[in-house]
C-alpha cells in the first residue's frame, strides 16, 4: 500500500513485518526514530517483541548477540558513534556468523562533532563481515530490511547484515513508499530458522576461542560466506521482484550506463541527485551515466568491471575519507578494474552533511574529464 | 531440588592443578544444574574451558566478549522468554570482567531486572592475562600492575564492595560465597537461580598460581581468608544482609603470610603498619557483618 | 575435521586433553581410612573423583593433575601424594 511517510517510520514499519522477538534499543540522532516507532508499535500491541532499552550501544548489539544466538530473529538500529563504540561486537557478531540485521542511519564520524550525513561509519566496518546494503531512497531502504532478513538467514550465508540508509537526508524526510502486508512479508519471509542456538536439550559451546592452528580457516570461511551471499542476494533480490514488482537482484544498477563515456559511481541518496544531473547533461549532449552500488559488501568486483567496461573515465564519489589516503569506495572500485586502462578518479564530498547539489555533480564530470581527480572536492578556500 | 551428582563441568579443561575458578566452576554448575545457558566474559575460565574444538561445558555455552557477557545474557533472557522456553540464564565472570570493565553493561541488566543470575568467580586480580590488578585486588596484594617495591607495598586501593553495588540497583537477591564452603556456595546459586530477577552471588576463588600458593592449599587458604575477617560469607535478600557465616576470629597475619603477593609485608622486613592497616579493615568487617564468635572464656 | 560454524562444539571433546600427563604427584587412596565422606569427590577442581561400585572413591587417572587438594582435605588423611614414577 502506498504511503507518505518519513523514512525512519517506514524502516520501522518494514522491521515490525519482519515479526523481530527481540529488539534493543538506545538513542542516537538520527537512527532515534526508527526505534520509537518501534517502541510504540510494542507499547500498542502492534509488535509482539521484548524491547530492551539498553544502557549503550555495545550493550544494544551484545544484547542481539545473545538473543540471536537463542533462537531469535533481533533488530537494533544506529549510527556513527554508536556503531563505533559497538565496534568489538560487530567482528564479534560476525565471526560467530548470527544473522542480525540492523539498521544504519549514516552518520559523520567525530571529531569534531557532527550530527549530519556522511558514510564514514557504516564503510568503516567493512572489514568487519557484515554484509552491507546502501539505499538510493526510502522505498530501497524499506525493501532492503526484507531482503537482508532473507539474505542472512540463509544457512549458507548466517552473516549480519547493515542496511544503510542517509541519516536526515532519508531518515528524515517524508517520501512515497509501497509498503508490504503482512501477508505479503510472511510469504517472502519465513519464520527464523537458526543453524543452531543456545539449547539445554541439545548443548553447545559457541564463541570458544581459536588458537593459531584455527582461526587462519575460521577466517576464510566468513569470507566465503560472505562471497556466497552474492548469489544469495541475487536470489532473494529476483524473488522479491517476482512477488512485488521490484527487483533487487542486481548487486549493482546502471542508470543510462550503456553508452556512457563518463561514469559516475556513488552510494545511497546522493544517486538521486546525480540521476537528475545525469538527465540535464544528457539533454546538453554529454554521455554520462551512473552506477550506483547497492550492496557494498560483499564487494561487486566483477559486476562493476563487467558494468563500466566500455566508458572512457570514471568518477568515483566518496561520502567518507580514508583518512591519509583516499575515500574508500573509489579504492576498491580502482582495483575492481585493475588491468584495465579505464582511469578512475575519486572525489571526496558531502562529508558531515555538506549538501551536494546537481551543479557539483556537473563539475565533477568536467573534472574526471580533463583527468583532475583524487581529492577533496567542494573545499571553503577562504577557511583554510 | 537440581540433582548435583551430576557433573555438568567436564576433565579435561586447562586450568592450572589446584584452581579455583575451575571448582567454582563445577560447583556452581552443581547448584545450577542442566535446564541452564551460562554466559562467559572473557577471562580464565572461558579460555581454559574451551580451546576450539575441546569445551568441559556440558550445558548451552556463549561466549561474545570481555565486558559485555551481562549484555549478551539479557538478550538470551529475553529471548528465551519470548520463545516461551524454561532454561535459566547464569553469566559466569572474573572479577575483572565484573568490577572493571562489565560495569557498564552489569548495572544496565541489574537495573531493567532481567531474570538472570550473575556468577563472579572471584580470584582478586585479571589472571588470565598475567595477574594484573582489578577492582576486586585487596589493599597491598602484590600484581604485576601493582606491584611491591621499594616504595610500594603493592595495591594502594581497598576492593570494590561490588555486592552492596548490585544491591543498590534492587537485586532481589545477592550473596557471597566460597568455595571452602561448598554446600553453602551451591545452595546460594540454587536459590539465587530460583528467585526472580537479576540475582548475584560472588564466589571466593583463590588461585595458586596468581596469589604465589602450592595448588593443593586453594581449600585451606579460602578458609583462612573467611577466617580472618577479609572475606565475609552472607547473603542480601532484598537489600537486607543475613545468614553471615561466623568465625572463631584468627589475626589476619595467618591469611597473608601463606601467600607470595603479601610476602613484601614479612621479607626482608616485616611491615607492621601495613599489617595493621588490613588487620583493621578485617576488624571492620568484624564489627559490620557480626561476624565473631566468641569463645566461653574457661 | 571440518570446521563448526561460529567456532563452536558439542560437550566431551575436552575429554580428548588427558591432563593425567600434567602429574609430578599422584594421589594415592587408603580404602582403610576411607570414611565415605565424599568431600575429595566435591573438592576436586577436575572433577575426576569417583565412587567405585563399593562405594569407596577413586580419581580418574587420565585426568588427575595431581593438585593434591584431596589430600589436603580429606578428614580422614586416608590420601597420600607420592612422586610419580614415568
Amino acid at each position: 500500500m502506498l504511503e507518505i511517510t518519513e523514512g525512519s517510520h517506514a524502516v520501522a514499519e518494514a522491521v515490525r513485518l519482519c515479526r523481530p522477538q527481540v529488539v534493543s534499543a538506545y538513542p542516537i540522532t538520527p537512527q532515534t526514530h526508527i526505534v520509537e516507532a518501534l517502541a510504540d508499535m510494542v507499547a500498542n500491541c502492534q509488535l509482539d517483541a521484548d524491547y530492551i532499552t539498553v544502557e549503550n550501544e555495545l550493550s544494544a548489539l551484545s544484547a542481539c548477540v545473545g538473543a540471536s544466538a537463542a533462537g531469535s530473529r533481533v533488530y537494533s538500529a544506529t549510527t556513527s558513534q554508536g556503531l563505533a563504540l559497538m565496534f568489538e561486537v560487530c567482528f564479534n557478531a560476525a565471526g560467530m556468523r548470527l544473522p542480525i540485521v540492523m539498521t544504519i542511519a549514516n552518520r559523520a564520524l567525530g571529531a569534531p562533532l557532527s550530527i549530519w550525513n556522511d558514510q564514514q561509519d557504516s564503510i568503516s566496518l567493512r572489514d568487519s563481515g557484515w554484509l552491507q546494503f546502501y539505499a538510493e531512497d526510502n522505498q530501497e531502504a524499506t525493501d532492503l530490511h526484507f531482503i537482508a532478513y532473507k539474505v542472512c538467514e540463509d544457512h549458507s550465508v548466517l552473516l549480519p547484515a547493515m542496511v544503510c540508509f542517509d541519516g536526515f537526508i532519508l531518515s528524515h524526510v517524508y517520501e512515497p513508499v509501497d509498503m508490504l502486508s503482512q501477508e505479503d512479508v510472511d510469504r517472502y519471509l519465513p519464520p527464523f530458522t537458526p543453524y543452531q542456538r543456545l539449547d539445554a536439550a541439545d548443548p553447545i559451546s559457541f564463541g570458544m576461542y581459536a588458537t593459531p592452528d584455527y582461526y587462519h580457516e575460521f577466517r576464510y570461511e566468513i569470507d566465503n560466506a560472505a562471497k556466497r551471499a552474492k548469489k544469495v542476494i541475487q536470489k532473494a533480490g529476483k524473488e522479491f521482484g517476482t512477488m512485488f514488482g521490484r527487483d533487487y537482484s542486481a548487486l549493482v544498477e546502471g542508470y543510462r550506463l550503456d553508452d556512457a563515456e563518463t561514469a559516475i559511481v556513488a552510494m545511497g541518496s546522493i544517486c538521486g541527485t546525480i540521476k537528475d544531473s545525469i538527465d540535464e547533461m544528457r539533454a546538453e549532449g554529454k554521455k554520462v551515466g551512473l552506477l550506483k552500488l547497492r550492496v557494498f559488501r560483499p564487494f561487486p568486483s566483477e559486476e562493476i568491471a563487467q558494468a563500466l567496461s566500455n566508458v572512457k573515465r570514471v568518477a568515483v564519489l566518496d561520502k567518507n575519507i580514508s583518512l591519509g589516503a583516499k575515500g574508500a569506495v573509489a579504492i576498491e572500485v580502482r582495483d575492481a578494474l585493475y588491468g584495465s586502462a579505464i582511469p578512475v578518479k575519486g572525489y571526496v564530498l558531502g562529508l558531515g552533511g555538506r549538501d551536494v547539489r546537481k551543479k557539483d555533480i556537473k563539475e565533477i564530470v568536467s573534472l574526471v574529464e580533463k583527468g583532475v581527480g583524487d581529492q577533496f572536492f567542494g573545499l571553503r578556500r577562504e577557511l583554510l | 531440588m537440581v540433582d548435583k551428582t551430576l557433573e555438568l563441568f567436564d576433565c579435561g579443561h586447562r586450568a592450572c592443578g589446584g584452581c579455583g575458578a575451575a571448582l567454582a566452576a563445577r560447583l556452581v554448575m552443581k547448584g545450577a544444574g542442566k535446564n541452564t545457558v551460562v554466559v562467559s566474559s572473557t577471562g580464565c575460565m572461558e579460555v581454559f574451558s574451551t580451546p576450539y574444538p575441546e569445551t568441559a561445558w556440558k550445558v548451552p555455552w556463549i561466549h561474545s566478549l570481555f565486558e559485555n557477557a551481562s549484555a549478551v545474557a539479557s538478550g538470551v533472557e529475553a529471548s528465551l522468554k519470548k520463545q516461551g522456553r524454561t532454561e535459566k540464564v547464569i553469566v559466569m565472570a572474573g572479577d575483572g570482567a565484573t568490577f572493571d570493565i562489565g560495569m557498564i553493561c552489569i548495572s544496565g541488566a541489574f537495573e531493567r531486572g532481567h531474570d538472570f543470575t550473575y556468577i563472579c568467580y572471584d580470584n582478586e586480580a585479571y589472571m588470565n592475562t598475567g595477574i594484573q590488578r582489578s577492582g576486586a585486588t585487596p589493599y597491598d596484594a602484590s600484581t604485576t600492575t601493582s606491584p611491591a617495591g621499594s616504595c610500594s607495598f603493592g595495591n594502594k586501593l581497598p576492593k570494590k564492595d561490588m555486592p552492596q553495588i548490585i544491591a543498590a540497583h534492587g537485586a532481589p537477591y545477592v550473596a557471597t560465597a566460597s568455595i571452602a564452603y561448598p554446600a553453602d556456595l551451591m545452595q546460594k546459586v540454587e536459590k539465587a537461580i530460583n528467585t526472580k530477577g537479576p540475582c548475584y552471588v560472588q564466589v571466593h576463588a583463590p588461585c595458586c598460581t596468581g596469589w604465589g600458593f602450592e595448588g593443593e592449599q586453594t581449600i585451606a587458604i579460602a578458609k583462612l581468608a573467611i577466617e580472618t575477617g577479609l572475606w565475609v560469607n552472607y547473603e542480601m535478600v532484598d537489600g537486607k544482609v543475613g545468614k553471615v557465616k561466623k568465625v572463631v576470629k584468627k589475626p589476619v597475619e595467618e591469611y597473608l603470610k601463606t601467600q607470595k603477593r603479601f610476602r613484601h609485608l614479612f621479607k626482608p622486613v616485616r611491615q607492621d603498619a601495613e599489617i595493621a592497616v588490613i588487620q583493621a579493615m578485617a576488624d571492620k568487617n568484624f564489627e559490620k557483618y557480626g561476624i565473631e564468635i566468641k569463645l566461653k572464656k574457661e | 575435521m571440518a570446521l563448526a560454524i561460529g567456532c563452536r562444539a558439542k560437550p566431551g571433546k575436552s575429554r580428548d586433553n588427558k591432563t593425567g600427563s600434567w602429574r609430578v604427584f599422584k594421589p594415592v587412596f587408603d580404602k582403610e581410612k576411607c570414611t565415605k565422606c565424599g568431600l575429595c569427590m566435591t573438592l576436586c577442581p577436575e572433577g575426576c573423583i569417583h565412587q567405585t561400585d563399593e562405594e569407596f572413591v577413586e580419581p580418574d587417572y587420565t585426568y588427575c593433575k595431581g593438585c593434591g587438594i584431596c589430600a589436603e582435605e580429606c578428614p580422614g588423611e586416608g590420601i597420600e601424594m607420592k612422586q610419580e614414577e614415568k
